[in-house]
């Protein structure tokens, strides 16, 4: 609960519009986009420049109270869920594009700004963001940076962490920091931009935020190959690796997933196959033209049992749509939709499907697969309901099996959505005691009063890891 | 104000009739927040997006929240333009959620004596009876043809009003006569060939204000090669009272249009009113505790078209040579006839199809108007400022033509053209009566 005395004070750091704690508008900011998580904050808040947000923090720092920046709460891992209360601390304001600057290439962005707008405003200017992370349309830069999100082409691009060149970061105490800034070279001192991406909002507030961007492709063809072999595809995505090209998008959905989504979408895909390839590729049209060919030589001769080109923009746009509506067909099956992002190493893509397959049999739930096979990152995806609690017990167990052998396998636990409060009990089992140690020091020496996003990345208790037998 | 008890009484009723199933199945992704006109349009609140909608409404019914003023508050804002719905991952079917939340409140709270009455005149006394509509437009002719409109606007009368109203009085379409009215159409033969037999719903505001535009789908569907019938028992379709928490009302309706429209042997039952439309394409899932009906709705729902889709369907822009002066035409998408009935490419084809036009698409014109039944008299303020968007958006298309899909719409962009001040440049339409003006005289 927040006093009287305190609430007084943030209504005159932000004005009193920008002030709520009533039931109903702090309920709607109880929860995000991962499914089971709900805690009431005790209050709401929208600062409207970061000078208002180092206000906010120093007085919260004082009085001991939890913070949870939030953008617009599409994350997947509890990260924005104010589980021990406090403020919620919005950028509603803090939404604008300040700059695009054409001689370095670069953007210059708040925290607030949606991640979709942006690109198109870099793209009007013929530059190129490329992290897309699915939920670009209502992600925010802000939510992108702590989360340190992949997204469709991180294969070839790599993910947000890769674009982010500066931050302006309010710390625990309330002081502003800039790091990094617009150039290619710089070693002055630790690279606290770095540290401050994929922090989940437990090290700092990031008020401002300056991305590097690059030319856009000049063109972009599409296809799609079927495989009868589950290891034929996987083995399919080595070929081309090894064959020394990196295709912009390298989608892989299992029969699982094309059985609801041929149930859903009805657009013709034959279910009876095991396995689907969504290849992409981009740059300069004579590269784009022979490495295609070059990779649909590869499909063949990894026994795909077909390879279909598109032809134009539309009918690309109509190969996509099959991976897109991989989510939209999980999340029709049942009220609950449990996604995860357990990542292997792009050699192992075959172990861990099978593996995944094997677990979901043994636990009797239906797990579709899907995800980013050119860099490893897979969405095991299990549609469940969330009242049924025996079987939510069996879904915890199969993705905690599920964890433990992506771990083995020399993956990690989370490769793009973030540890948040839903994936802290695993971390220990990628880093180890001494590697939460390490994080832990970093934590308290820039938030001794844990008033940063508490209750997030670190658990309480760690779960007793799990030895997968195979 | 809704007291405690009253309060109590609601959140039982959400435990009881809130489809729990369809709460749960809201992810909470938030894909839907950047198609919501209020979530954008307040400021990026998200008590007024869908995602906060509903997480209020399974609040209450987890009982974690009272339904206090702010959920209802919550709750009325929303358009009900039903955006969300087709950008659902998980296909949530939030109109039905929000009607039943409605209908829950409004049937167990005491109304203010004159929102007690204005609602009780205008849902249960005027338009489910055609006649009683007939009068009142009669009255508005009677008004306009008498010298009184002249009259009122010169002393400045309207200037009691507020000013969207003042405005709205200025945009209404001149009514036809009481004698055009009652002298209504029961069977129209197909001009040409037949290849189909329709049904058409001719809606009450488009049968009596917007009589015009009726005639003109009319004469549409018979140059397309229709056979009509009107059947003389149908009624409104209820919408308004679906809205607006009357569902019972809403009930005995498409219970009257079901029966009206049961055995004439059509192919299909043609509106010319997204609004209505969507209404009538919902009937299945209105009664479908009603064992008697809900076969009988579905049999209805599966013959319900809206005319641009039947005359694309039929080819009546190939068939048919359109053809207007030069002019830039853009389209404001009806929001239940696009994210309900999904009709939107239809009549964008046919527009494309009118020769000597340059067709230019709006930015969001798939965002709602803030039409939206009477949204625009209940809710003005927000109402006004989405109209300032929207014709933000329609201006830089420097269309000469803005044509719309529903008699709610083309008010508001009339409204939208009057309050710009740019009447001389700019018109709006219904759909019908462009493509008839592109058929010319000699068709």
């Amino acid at each position: 609960m927040l006093s009287n005395d305190v609430k007084q004070k943030l209504k005159a750091i932000v004005g009193v519009e920008n002030f709520e704690d009533s039931k109903s508008a702090c309920l709607v900011y109880s929860y995000d986009a991962t499914p089971n998580f709900q805690s009431m904050p005790d209050g709401v808040i929208s600062p409207r420049n970061t000078q208002e947000v180092s206000e906010i923090v120093k007085l919260c720092n004082d009085h001991k109270i939890p913070i949870v920046p939030r953008g617009s709460g599409s994350n997947l891992c509890g990260g924005t869920c104010p589980t021990e209360g406090g403020l919620v601390l919005l950028f509603r304001h803090m939404n604008k594009i300040l700059e695009i600057d054409e001689e370095n290439l670069t953007v210059t962005v708040q925290p607030g700004v949606i991640t979709l707008d942006m690109i198109n405003a870099v793209e009007a200017k013929g530059l190129f963001y490329p992290p897309d992370p699915s939920s670009m349309k209502i992600s925010t830069m802000g939510g992108n940076i702590n989360e340190n999100s992949g997204g469709l082409r991180g294969l070839k691009y790599g993910v947000t962490r890769d674009y982010v060149m500066a931050l302006e970061v309010v710390l625990a105490n309330g002081d502003i920091i800039q790091t990094g800034g617009k150039l290619a070279k710089d070693v002055a001192g630790y690279d606290l931009t770095r540290l401050y991406v994929g922090s989940e909002g437990t090290l700092g507030v990031i008020t401002e935020a300056t991305l590097k961007l690059i030319p856009i492709p000049e063109t972009k063809k599409t296809m799609l190959a079927l495989y009868q072999d589950l290891e034929a595809a996987a083995k399919t995505v080595s070929k081309i690796i090894a064959n020394k090209i990196i295709p912009s998008t390298l989608e892989f959905l299992d029969q699982p997933t094309l059985k609801v989504v041929e149930d859903f979408a009805q657009i013709g895909l034959p279910t009876d196959v095991q396995a689907v390839l969504l290849i992409e590729q981009d740059g300069p049209a004579e590269v784009v033209e022979k490495d295609m060919r070059k990779m649909a030589e590869i499909c063949h001769a990894e026994k795909a049992v077909s390879v279909k080109v598109a032809q134009t923009a539309e009918e690309a746009e109509a190969l996509t749509t099959a991976r897109r509506a991989a989510l939209s067909a999980c999340a029709r099956l049942k009220p609950t939709t449990i996604l995860e992002d357990a990542t292997v190493p792009r050699s192992e893509i075959a172990k861990m499907v099978n593996g995944i397959n094997k677990i979901a049999e043994k636990y009797k739930l239906d797990i579709c697969t899907f995800g980013h096979a050119g860099d490893g990152n897979l969405h095991p995806t299990c549609p469940t309901d969330a009242r049924n609690h025996e079987e939510m017990e069996r879904v915890e167990e199969a993705f905690a099996e599920i964890f433990a052998l992506a771990i083995e396998l020399g993956g990690t636990i989370t490769g793009e959505h973030g540890v948040g409060v839903m994936k802290a009990p695993y971390l220990e089992w990628k880093l180890g005691k001494e590697g939460i140690a390490a994080m832990q020091a970093i934590k308290s020496g820039l938030d001794p009063n844990n008033i940063m996003n508490p209750g997030k990345v670190f658990a309480k208790d760690s779960r007793k890891r799990l030895v997968v037998t195979r | 104000m809704t007291t405690v008890k009253e309060q109590q009484v609601i959140q039982e009723q959400f435990k009881e009739r809130m489809n729990q199933d369809e709460l749960l199945n809201c992810m909470r992704c938030g894909f839907c927040l950047p198609t919501c006109p209020t979530y954008i349009e307040s400021g990026l609140k998200e008590a007024h997006s869908p995602r906060g909608r509903i997480a209020l409404m399974k609040a209450v019914v987890d009982g974690i929240i009272e339904p206090d003023e702010e959920v209802e508050r919550s709750l009325e804002l929303c358009l009900g333009c039903r955006a969300c719905e087709p950008v659902c991952p998980s296909g949530v079917k939030y109109g039905h959620l929000l009607e039943e939340a409605r209908d829950i409140i409004h049937q167990n709270k005491k109304h203010s004596l004159p929102v007690k009455l204005v609602r009780n005149a205008v849902l249960n006394g005027l338009f489910p009876h055609q006649n009683r509509m007939q009068m009142v437009t009669g009255l508005l002719g009677f008004y306009q043809r008498s010298g009184m409109q002249t009259l009122t606007r010169k002393t400045g009368m309207m200037k009691l009003f507020p000013d969207h109203l003042a405005t709205m009085e200025k945009v209404l379409p001149q009514v036809p006569t009481m004698k055009k009215m009652k002298n209504r159409p029961e069977f129209l033969e197909a001009h040409g060939p037949q290849t189909k037999r329709v049904a058409f719903f001719k809606g009450c505001l488009m049968d009596t204000m917007f009589l015009e535009s009726n005639d003109a789908t009319m004469k549409l569907l018979q140059l397309a090669g229709c056979e009509i019938v009107i059947p003389t028992d149908q009624a409104c379709c209820g919408a308004l009272h679906g809205h607006s928490g009357e569902k019972d009302a809403g009930k005995e309706l498409a219970k009257r249009n079901i029966q009206a429209f049961e055995d004439l042997e059509v192919d299909f039952i043609i509106t010319n009113a997204g609004g209505c439309g969507a209404f009538l394409i919902d009937y299945d899932h209105l009664l479908k505790d009603d064992p008697d009906w809900k076969e009988r709705a579905k049999a209805f729902v599966s013959k319900i078209k809206d005319i641009s889709e039947i005359l694309y369907e039929l080819d009546f822009h190939k068939k048919v040579h359109l053809e207007l002066p030069n002019q830039v035409v853009t389209y404001q998408d009806s929001c239940h006839l696009r994210n309900v009935m999904k009709t939107a490419s239809a009549p964008r084809a046919l527009l494309k199809a009118i020769k000597g036009i340059q067709y230019r698409e709006m930015k969001d014109a798939d965002r709602c108007c803030g039409s939206a039944g009477i949204y625009n008299i209940v809710e003005s303020e927000m109402s006004m400022q989405i109209l300032d968007y929207k014709m933000d958006q329609t201006k830089a298309t420097q269309a000469k033509t803005v044509v719309t899909a529903n008699p709610g719409c083309l008010l508001q962009m009339k409204l939208g053209i009057e309050r710009e001040g740019i009447t001389d440049k700019m018109r709006g339409v219904h759909i019908v009566d462009l493509l008839l003006e592109a058929v010319g005289k000699d068709q």
